[in-house]
């Protein structure tokens, strides 16, 4: 405990001393290729202060505190969208934005839904979120016909009961997991009515007692070392999980699927905090990510799509061409998209979401 | 020389001022407040500029609605109960495993003891993340502990430990036992060891010796450690979150849910506070056994 406070206090001191050459991002775990970040040192003389986060609630809270000593932060869409309401970030000064021309217009559309006229933000990685399983382990408990493409796999008391002694991780993302249960309901994932919401807290209950875990970054390491047989997690981390396992040899196999009741998909959004010690260099930053090659080495390493239309290219086939990561005509028309939940809405979402992890 | 008596008194006075009631008044103040879309995010904010007006306007939208959510809804309820049993249950077993330690250090041959001693106090050298971490590595299915069972064919299937409440017990068990050993070691080690040669002398088995004597004077050292790990183990939320499965419910992880989460400031603080005053009567008991030791000893 004293350790963690000593920790806190230092890194509180250091953020007051923020001095003009050095830029402080905070993104998701997992997230880049770090000798992305070497690059930037080297290629601009900016220190780059390099932090992580598994949670938008997480992120929120700081940026909602204010004075977070961040110049970079990545938040989710919909949150995004609050945080913007909430005066949390400033307005990009596109002239220090070069690179803003490589970016893609049909992410840039549905972008818009979240910051008007793409105004705060850049998009920076998108994906679905969808199934991990572990290929052998669910033919093993469910036999060679298991409905893998299906929230039935987890959604259905009878199958996730039957995984359950093998493991099943859920994302801890309500925001992401009563949309998931509404599209599998057959209403629509992006409701608010708060009725509706608990119809689908009602149904997450009953699967409740056969997950293993609520987390939000755990599942990559547990999928691949096969502690865990199945996951609803995020597109790109599953992929990560698929080849660390490959690479460790040790006979697991995992695979994605984006659900064919129909996907959530996601922009997580790179934004400037109002209160940035250094703007200037966080402008950098983002004109440094938007160059077709940093961000196509980005998404070749954690295998999720980018915004950035010019990295097309240079992309590798197993990222390019894998529609679970850059999804074909017929999977597009699936996914879907929500909007942030309005405050009175909120409440019953997180309590329900409270009810579905602790079972009270 | 006033003044310098003033000093003596008024500096234990002015800590206790700057570290507990001004950091106390700033978490009720946001208890009495409500959840807002706003950096920060609740309202009403001290409007300075207003002067005496914008403090009065602040105090005026002060209620006690939070403390009403916290009484209607029985989760809060349940989750104060969840900690204070995990709480009793690890204190006692911390205990338990504590005393024999404790005695074998203070039995040990005297130039033992310094080793002994560091044996005990350098895991904390390491972080405690990651010294909790680490039995992950251990309790896991596929971890160290099922796997040697396996081995040695006690079971054939990995039994399931990890993300459960009995891993929440070893990980509380295991970082707080020095808080446990320390105490009972230092009474331990002032017994009198001519009272237990007395007692042999007069025929009292080594064991009844133990029973009447070592047990009954160790018992500020006993009182002292079990109050040194119910106390924190209550609000803990670092090692249920890692070890504890969807089940273990305590008020730590509720109140990192309400800040984080909810983004709802004001009721974790309300959901603070109770904790506060729920600690204070425990924490009231311990000073008190300090003060009857202080006084037993003067």
């Amino acid at each position: 405990m004293t350790r963690t406070l000593l920790l806190a206090t230092a890194a509180t001191f250091t953020a007051l001393a923020a001095s003009a050459d050095e830029v402080r991002v905070y993104n998701w775990s997992d997230y880049i290729d770090e000798a992305l970040l070497e690059k930037f040192e080297a290629e601009t003389g900016i220190d780059l202060i390099y932090d992580v986060f598994d949670s938008n609630e997480l992120l929120e809270t700081k940026m909602l505190a204010g004075s977070s000593g961040y110049d970079v932060v990545v938040p989710t869409g919909s949150f995004l969208s609050r945080q913007i309401t909430a005066g949390a970030f400033q307005p990009l000064d596109m002239g220090q934005l070069s690179n803003a021309g490589n970016l893609w217009d049909v992410i840039k559309d549905r972008t818009a839904i979240y910051d008007p006229g793409n105004a705060y933000s850049i998009n920076y990685m998108w994906g679905t979120t969808g199934i991990a399983t572990n290929t052998g382990k669910v033919q093993e408990a469910l036999g060679a016909d298991a409905p893998v493409d299906s929230l039935a796999l987890l959604f259905e008391p009878g199958n996730i009961e039957k995984l359950a002694e093998c493991g099943v991780h859920i994302l801890d993302a309500p925001t992401e997991l009563f949309p998931a249960m509404l599209a599998y309901m057959g209403e629509d994932p992006n409701s608010h009515d708060p009725d509706l919401i608990k119809a689908a807290a009602e149904r997450l209950m009953e699967i409740r007692p056969y997950v293993t875990k609520f987390h939000s970054s755990e599942y990559i390491n547990a999928l691949a070392n096969g502690e865990i047989c199945a996951a609803i997690g995020w597109s790109g981390d599953v992929l990560q999980a698929r080849d660390r396992a490959a690479e460790a040899e040790n006979g697991v196999e995992i695979a994605y699927f984006a659900p064919k009741e129909g996907a959530l998909m996601w922009f997580d959004q790179m934004a400037i905090p109002a209160d940035a010690p250094n703007p200037e260099a966080a402008h950098t930053f983002l004109n440094f990510i938007m160059d077709a090659q940093n961000m196509a080495d980005a998404s070749n390493y954690v295998y999720y799509a980018n915004g950035n239309l010019a990295s097309q290219p240079l992309l590798e086939e197993d990222v390019i061409g894998d529609t679970a990561i850059y999804p074909d005509e017929a999977t597009l028309e699936n996914l879907y998209t929500v909007t942030a939940y309005p405050p009175k809405v909120q409440r019953v979402v997180t309590r329900e979401w409270t009810r579905v992890k602790t079972g009270r | 020389m006033n003044w310098r008596r003033f000093l003596l008194i008024g500096t234990p006075y002015f800590w206790l001022l700057a570290f507990f009631l001004v950091p106390f008044g700033i978490v009720l103040r946001l208890a009495l407040s409500d959840a807002a879309i706003a950096i920060p995010p609740y309202t009403p904010v001290l409007d300075l500029s207003e002067g005496w007006r914008g403090l009065r306007d602040m105090v005026a939208a002060w209620d006690f609605e939070n403390f009403q959510w916290l009484l209607d809804d029985d989760l809060y309820y349940i989750a104060y109960l969840s900690s204070l049993k995990i709480a009793a249950l690890s204190t006692l077993l911390t205990l338990l495993v504590a005393f024999p330690l404790a005695y074998g250090m203070a039995r040990a041959p005297e130039h033992w003891r310094p080793a002994l001693m560091m044996a005990v106090i350098l895991p904390f050298w390491s972080s405690f993340l990651i010294r909790v971490y680490a039995w992950i590595g251990i309790l896991s299915n596929e971890g160290y502990l099922n796997n040697t069972l396996i081995a040695l064919g006690f079971i054939e299937s990995p039994i399931r430990m990890l993300n459960t409440d009995f891993a929440v017990y070893i990980g509380i068990v295991y970082t707080y036992l020095p808080f446990a050993v320390l105490p009972i070691y230092a009474t331990l080690d002032k017994l009198d060891t001519s009272l237990l040669e007395a007692a042999e002398d007069l025929g009292c088995s080594r064991i009844s010796a133990f029973w009447l004597i070592v047990l009954p004077l160790s018992r500020p050292g006993l009182i002292a450690g079990g109050f040194l790990v119910f106390i924190p183990v209550v609000g803990e939320f670092i090692i249920p979150s890692i070890l504890g499965g969807p089940d273990t419910l305590m008020i730590g992880r509720v109140l990192w849910d309400e800040f984080f989460s909810n983004r709802d400031w004001p009721v974790a603080s309300a959901v603070a506070i109770v904790l506060l005053l729920l600690l204070i009567i425990p924490i009231v008991l311990f000073q008190r056994a300090q003060e009857r030791v202080r006084e037993a000893e003067q």
